[in-house]
């Protein structure tokens, strides 16, 4: 029997790929759509009798991410697990499927008065792939990333079973925590199809408050001085090429105090504003997306190496999250070579401070020059989860870090 | 001892030094057991390493001999995690207590395992900082015990776990490797899932917290209620407002009769149940929110509200929650405690049903919970002098931690598994489940010999760990198939 033929058996929407499906160029031999948990199991249960490798893929925002795979003999696409499968206001969680887009997600949570803390940086991506790429944006400066949100997880195994862990409960200690494991983790361990959060009120009232900054000293000074007061932000943001922008969530009559507070922190010409400031929660501009996590203090040497890029002719753009994280956009005219020096620069700057530096996305030229991860330690731990996981590696190959 | 052990109590001897390995038999028995005395083992040797270097050597050490080990902070565990092994090594980490690095700027500390959890927040106080996580025993347990057990505490409500407060941590592996796992370091998040693992995983030697700004402000009230239902009603109208408070503890009404004997916390006499909300934050929000709590207290029923009018008052409403479990012993001979968690909105439900099950077995329950997380404290009272009085007991508690599996809940919130409820984790997990936690076992100790027999009730067959299948690519030669 054909491998299509042997799934269709199990999953009512199962096709050839196309090759405007491709994971970074590798075209999928065949895609399947799972409606339920069960036909997941049977796609994955199927796939793995067939030795087929599989990716998961949710709606295509972080599908460039990451290296490509070496194989793709089935696409597994998540669009069609989408449901809200348990949202109880009273108890602050909610349990939605992989595919459900974070937006939707949402919008239902917040006719509650509630919300799921992360920022979507990307339209449209969907909870599985928020979490498989442990995406976040500036509210991880007091929620986290997806790993400080997930309280319970569903996942498939590469042998198809399906596997729990965790709960509906927020206080929980009960087994190993596999969705924080999960979190980051690339389609490479299994495939994530629910999902349960802990979820947070909406805030009644909120601000930014706004500066521009001259240089990466002042840019650092403004975040300390937020950071290291009692205005307790939600987010304090650095944005290229040169605004520190601090949001302010609560009550309506603490907000405007705390705005207050915070403009004579950051001195001179602060502005509140009801609205964010321009790219707040986005990508910094550019081609090549390189995500940096460091100590605070790394900021201002981690600017100036920034801003001396030669050979750019638009800017290196920067995001920063105060609690030290950041995002570093390379323009597209940066010659590929020249793309590997920054990274090198970036990465001798950075380990000063024990921070790193780890490539998103690049043009494929560019992909080529790139040590996409940069050294990894505990690689051999990595490699002896893997294989305990997926001892055939057959889920998402090569999209990982040392080829896992 | 066994021969295999002394050749190993001398290896070790030879590697740290005689004053660093413990095997007098009476020396040894004062490390039987952790905070839950009912489970006891006297460890075979016990070792005091002074360096992560020597953690990393004692493990090889143990490994090369194929001989089990355990790992245990201050010992306040009650859970059982840090049960010795009478045929192991129990690796004591009391004499790794420096905090290495205090960096304010970046409000992170570096501390080694056998810091105490409040050293840390003392270090940090005078910059304005602290180390979130207060598990009640904050005045003796260890930081590399939190770490284990992903500790809580009654402030974890608004601020997480261990989890989301530690940001690295150096580990010992099962191979007797030092390796650093941190946040946001590129590949698996391993430090995601070593912390909670109960030192299952490995053993930390050194550990970067991440401090939290102090807040601007603090306000704590009392409130009491005629029955444990108005006091959850009140609970559900803080949750349903938006209000994320620092904390809310309930006591009921045997608790509160405890905690007076014990304490004399002079709560209002009368009281089916007592409320403690605090919140915390920048002076206005707080303002704001405090009134709104105040009144919806009023407004569920309470028939007294107390306000602590500053910290000495603050102190002393806490005072009574905090001696909750040792003043049970006012009223009890003995007494087993339960860390079951239940959806908040189960809890009228939930509770009902515990009454009916203590009024079924006349086996008295006394109730102390972290209201806001569902976390469930239940003490289940009984007189050990008394024949069958602990196999009752037992069955309540077991019926109770039933009670929160049927409810979508956890059998632990913040005691861990360890060995005491390992043999419950079929109830809240299937087979699959439990096999695929196992997979991270065998990923970082294949061999079983780090803290075996905790969290699983079975150990998951390792096995060889299968290469890549080198085989033809499926798809090879059928290129035609569509």
């Amino acid at each position: 029997m054909r491998p299509l033929d042997s799934l269709a058996k199990v999953c009512g929407d199962v096709r050839p790929g196309e090759p405007a499906e491709g994971v970074l160029g590798v075209v999928p031999s065949l895609v399947a759509a799972p409606r339920t948990v069960a036909e997941a199991a049977d796609v994955m249960r199927v796939a793995a009798e067939l030795e087929l490798s599989v990716v998961p893929r949710g709606a295509e925002t972080r599908l460039d991410w990451g290296a490509p795979p070496r194989r793709c003999d089935l696409l597994v696409d998540t669009y069609r697990l989408d449901a809200l499968v348990e949202h109880v206001s009273g108890d602050l969680v909610v349990k939605a499927q992989a595919g459900m887009p974070l937006d939707r997600l949402g919008e239902t949570l917040a006719d509650h008065g509630q919300r799921l803390a992360l920022d979507v940086p990307l339209p449209g991506s969907t909870v599985g792939g928020t979490i498989a790429t442990g995406a976040a944006g500036p509210l991880r400066s007091l929620y986290g990333t997806p790993r400080d949100l997930i309280i319970g997880l569903t996942i498939v195994r590469a042998d198809g079973r399906v596997a729990r862990s965790g709960g509906k409960v927020v206080k929980n200690v009960a087994g190993y925590d596999l969705g924080r494991l999960f979190c980051g983790s690339f389609g490479t361990l299994g495939l994530i199809v629910e999902a349960t959060f802990r979820l947070h009120p909406l805030p009644a009232a909120r601000a930014w408050v706004t500066r521009a900054v001259g240089g990466p000293d002042e840019a650092y000074e403004a975040v300390q001085s937020v950071l290291h007061s009692p205005v307790a932000p939600s987010a304090v943001e650095y944005l290229s090429p040169g605004v520190v922008g601090v949001l302010l969530e609560g009550v309506p009559e603490g907000v405007s105090a705390r705005a207050q507070q915070t403009t004579d922190l950051l001195g001179g010409e602060a502005r509140t504003s009801e609205s964010a400031p321009q790219g707040w929660g986005e990508y910094p501009v550019g081609t090549t997306l390189i995500d940096v996590t460091a100590p605070p203090t790394a900021l201002s040497p981690m600017l100036t190496v920034l801003e001396n890029v030669p050979g750019a002719g638009e800017p290196v753009t920067v995001t920063w999250s105060g609690s030290g994280n950041g995002h570093v956009g390379l323009p597209a005219g940066l010659a590929p070579a020249e793309a590997a020096g920054v990274l090198t620069a970036l990465r001798a700057v950075l380990a000063r401070y024990r921070g790193v530096a780890v490539v998103r996305y690049a043009p494929r030229d560019v992909r080529d020059e790139l040590d996409f991860w940069g050294p990894v330690p505990p690689m051999a731990l990595m490699r002896r989860v893997k294989d305990q996981f997926d001892p055939d590696h057959r889920l998402s190959p090569g999209r990982f870090v040392g080829g896992i | 001892m066994d021969s295999e052990l002394r050749t190993l109590a001398l290896r070790l001897e030879a590697l740290l030094g005689s004053d660093r390995v413990v095997t007098d038999p009476v020396r040894l028995r004062t490390y039987d057991c952790d905070g839950l005395a009912n489970h006891r083992a006297t460890p075979g040797i016990v070792v005091l390493p002074g360096s992560a270097e020597q953690v990393a050597a004692i493990v090889r050490a143990c490994v090369a001999a194929g001989v089990p080990y355990v790992a245990r902070g201050s010992g306040t565990g009650l859970s059982g995690g840090a049960l010795p092994r009478a045929d192991g090594v129990l690796i004591v980490t009391a004499r790794m207590r420096r905090i290495v690095e205090l960096d304010v700027p970046n409000r992170r500390a570096v501390v080694e395992p056998g810091v105490i959890n409040l050293d840390v927040s003392r270090a940090a106080r005078p910059h304005g900082l602290y180390f979130a996580p207060d598990p009640s025993s904050q005045q003796i347990c260890s930081v590399g015990g939190n770490v284990a057990e992903n500790s809580g505490g009654a402030h974890c409500l608004k601020y997480g776990f261990t989890a989301h407060h530690v940001l690295a941590c150096e580990i010992v592996t099962p191979d007797g490797e030092l390796v650093e796992l941190a946040a946001g370091d590129p590949g698996y998040d391993l430090l995601g899932v070593f912390v909670g693992a109960e030192g299952t995983l490995g053993v930390t030697t050194k550990i970067t917290v991440r401090l939290t700004r102090l807040p601007e402000t603090v306000r704590t009230l009392l409130a009491a209620f005629g029955s444990v239902e108005a006091g959850g009603a009140a609970v559900s109208a803080i949750i349903a407002a938006g209000v994320v408070p620092a904390a809310i503890e309930m006591m009921d009404a045997l608790s509160i009769e405890a905690a007076e004997a014990a304490v004399r916390c002079s709560y209002p006499p009368g009281a089916g149940a007592v409320l403690i909300v605090e919140l915390d934050g920048p002076g206005p929000e707080v303002a704001a929110q405090f009134a709104d709590v105040e009144r919806m207290c009023r407004d569920a029923g309470a028939f007294e509200v107390r306000v602590a009018a500053g910290d000495a008052e603050r102190a002393l409403i806490w005072k009574g929650r905090k001696s909750a479990f040792a003043a049970v012993g006012r009223i009890s001979p003995a007494y087993l405690v339960q860390d079951g968690v239940i959806p908040r909105t189960a809890l009228p439900r939930v509770l009902a049903r515990i009454d009916e099950l203590s009024a079924e077995s006349g086996v008295r329950v006394a109730n102390v919970f972290h209201a806001g997380d569902g976390n469930l404290h239940p003490l289940v009272l009984f007189d050990d002098a008394e024949e069958g009085a602990a196999e009752r007991a037992e069955t309540v508690s077991g019926a109770i931690l039933d009670l929160c599996i049927e409810h979508g809940g956890s059998i632990t919130g913040e005691h861990g598994v360890g060995v005491d409820k390992a043999r419950y984790m079929p109830r809240m997990f299937s087979d699959t489940d439990l096999d695929t936690m196992q997979m991270v076992r065998c990923g970082f100790d294949p061999a079983g010999l780090c803290n075996p027999g905790k969290v699983f009730p079975t150990p998951r067959l390792c096995g060889e760990v299968p290469g890549f299948r080198k085989g033809p690519h499926p798809f090879e030669g059928k290129a035609d198939i569509f």
